[in-house]
């Protein structure tokens, strides 16, 4: 680099990190430095790509919804998160990267999604779960992201969370029938919050002091609280739902701090984490098997696609 | 005893229930993101329409039935669905094929039936035929597409056709429930003509062969089904079956 475009550069910079400083958005066209770009991606890319694996592990219960309106409902909720899926690849686009580019990369693992998608839907309450546990962290998550940087995620973030919240409602009220219900139909609510309550804790990501991308990403404005802050804001407004429903969330450790005004919890498991974070969850490679299949088997449509359009663009000039 | 109507109303929606839940299938499975959305949202609507169709059974059945006892707790022998709509999802060429054939005949169908007598029955037809011709131009286009787009689509698609071919007699034959409802129920036969009339032009326009050989399978509306729809069926009640009279 020349001197003249290191300080054309340094001009560049400054611009951009004033509109950081000033809480404007950056948009598509905007100069921003590589790493902020880089950073976007990995973020955005991830969070479409687990809008679309979430799909999985839903769609496992819609041909056995227990009735008609609660299979309507998980078909409209999961056909949403197909859309979301859908807005956020397109968002990642404007930094430069094309859907298949980025579905390459979670196929070959460069890119992740939520991991929390790794473990099975085993019963009818995991989909009520689901929607309270693992939607209501995401929006705890996504409000904070409303206010992001970059122009294009937080409008996604804002269209996005008013879905988000009608899932987080759906997924409660699926329990609320099942502990109004039969004790089997109890047992079977307090197993799923047994088993996803400390994923849901998890997908909040690593404590602040070891998170990898935490602190550049709130200097960019990116990230905008915490993982432990936004951690805390969902136990805390998520214990006082459970205890409405009767049901025991699998800590010894919670407590009411009023000192703090906040509830206490107990340690997360980073190992098991990791474990799953780095392929070994019980799905991990059932998640992409299946994505994997989905869009081999779907490639010779994708080509007739293709073929006709060009065939129609030359009978338009034609 | 279900009486003439009661039967009527039933087979309708066997018809959207077990069609939805084949198109259900494809959620998380389509060749495009864009298509897993629109085959689910095709799903919902046509679920949307069994649920109109139960719940008018319910309040026409004298045991009072709930649309979900209809739903789940009928075995295969008592679904009177035609087979067209309960085979299963094969390639996307036979979706699609399957769809455009279904979608061609619903609409003429909705629009005979907005003229029932029977004053929700057309009540019903009068919302379905506007969903039901977005459904039609969707079909439509993808038959443009396999059709002309690559040597692989076209062979897929005429192999889908060979293959529902011979389904197509029953959505023209009149049942008997049927033939004592003059007025409230469509006459099938009446449409046969013009659908066939529709399937042949657009054909024409793409250079595909029909099937020359004819052959026909039917029994859907007396429980005569095909072995796909047992499995289907138990997947599908399980989890009402193995509760009886849980609520969710």
């Amino acid at each position: 680099m020349t001197k003249a475009e290191c300080q054309i550069e340094q001009q560049l910079l400054e611009q951009f990190e004033a509109k950081i400083a000033a809480d404007d958005k950056i948009e598509p066209k905007d100069w921003m430095p590589e790493a902020y770009r880089a950073n976007l991606i990995r973020q955005m890319s991830q969070h479409a790509h687990s809008e679309v694996i979430g799909m999985q592990p839903e769609g496992n219960w819609l041909s056995r919804a227990p009735n008609l309106h609660r299979k309507m409902v998980l078909l409209a909720k999961v056909q949403d998160e197909a859309g979301h899926g859908l807005y956020l690849y397109s968002a990642t686009e404007t930094l430069g990267i094309t859907r298949d580019e980025m579905v390459t990369a979670m196929h070959q693992q460069r890119a992740k999604y939520a991991s929390i998608f790794n473990y099975p839907t085993l019963t009818w309450a995991d989909i009520g779960a689901i929607g309270w546990l693992v939607d209501g962290a995401a929006i705890v998550n996504q409000i904070s992201l409303q206010l992001t940087s970059y122009g294009p995620y937080s409008r996604a973030m804002i269209k996005i969370c008013k879905e988000e919240s009608f899932h987080q409602r759906q997924g409660y009220n699926i329990l609320i029938k099942l502990c109004e219900g039969s004790e089997e139909q109890k047992a079977m609510a307090q197993d799923a919050l047994n088993r996803w309550w400390w994923p849901s804790l998890m997908m909040f990501g690593p404590h602040d002091r070891e998170s990898a991308h935490s602190q550049r990403s709130m200097g960019w404005k990116i990230k905008r609280k915490s993982n432990d802050d936004l951690r805390q804001k969902f136990v805390d407004q998520t214990v006082p739902q459970a205890e409405f429903l009767g049901l025991k969330i699998p800590d010894s450790d919670l407590a009411w701090n009023a000192q703090r005004g906040h509830y206490d919890f107990g340690d997360i498991d980073w190992r098991e984490f990791e474990r799953v974070i780095n392929g070994n969850g019980p799905c991990n490679r059932e998640r992409i098997r299946h994505h994997k299949r989905a869009q081999d088997e779907g490639a010779w449509v994708r080509q007739a696609m293709a073929a006709y359009d060009i065939k129609q663009a030359g009978q338009r000039v034609a | 005893m279900d009486t003439p109507l009661l039967k009527y109303v039933l087979g309708l929606a066997d018809d959207n229930m077990v069609l939805s839940q084949r198109l259900t299938e494809w959620c998380s499975n389509g060749p495009t993101l864009e298509e897993d959305i629109a085959l689910t949202n095709v799903a919902l609507d046509i679920l949307g329409r069994a649920r109109m169709f139960y719940q008018y059974a319910s309040v026409l059945d004298e045991q009072k039935r709930s649309e979900d006892d209809f739903a789940m707790c009928r075995s295969e022998r008592e679904y009177t669905n035609l087979l067209i709509h309960e085979l299963p999802i094969g390639d996307f060429a036979f979706t699609m094929a399957r769809q455009w054939f279904l979608d061609e005949f619903s609409q003429l169908y909705f629009s005979a039936l907005s003229h029932s007598k029977d004053e929700t029955l057309a009540g019903i037809a009068a919302k379905c035929i506007k969903e039901s011709g977005y459904h039609l131009v969707r079909s439509r286009n993808w038959i443009c597409v396999l059709a002309e787009g690559t040597e692989e689509s076209r062979r897929r698609l005429l192999a889908a056709i060979d293959e529902l071919w011979g389904y197509r007699h029953e959505l023209f034959e009149t049942t008997q429930a049927e033939s004592l409802l003059s007025g409230v129920a469509v006459n099938r036969a009446d449409l046969k003509d013009t659908w066939m009339t529709n399937i042949n032009d657009l054909s024409a326009r793409l250079n595909i062969e029909l099937p020359d050989k004819d052959w026909f399978v039917t029994g859907g509306r007396r429980g005569e089904h095909s072995e796909h729809l047992g499995p289907m069926l138990a997947e599908m009640q399980y989890l009402a079956r193995c509760f009886p009279g849980a609520k969710w």
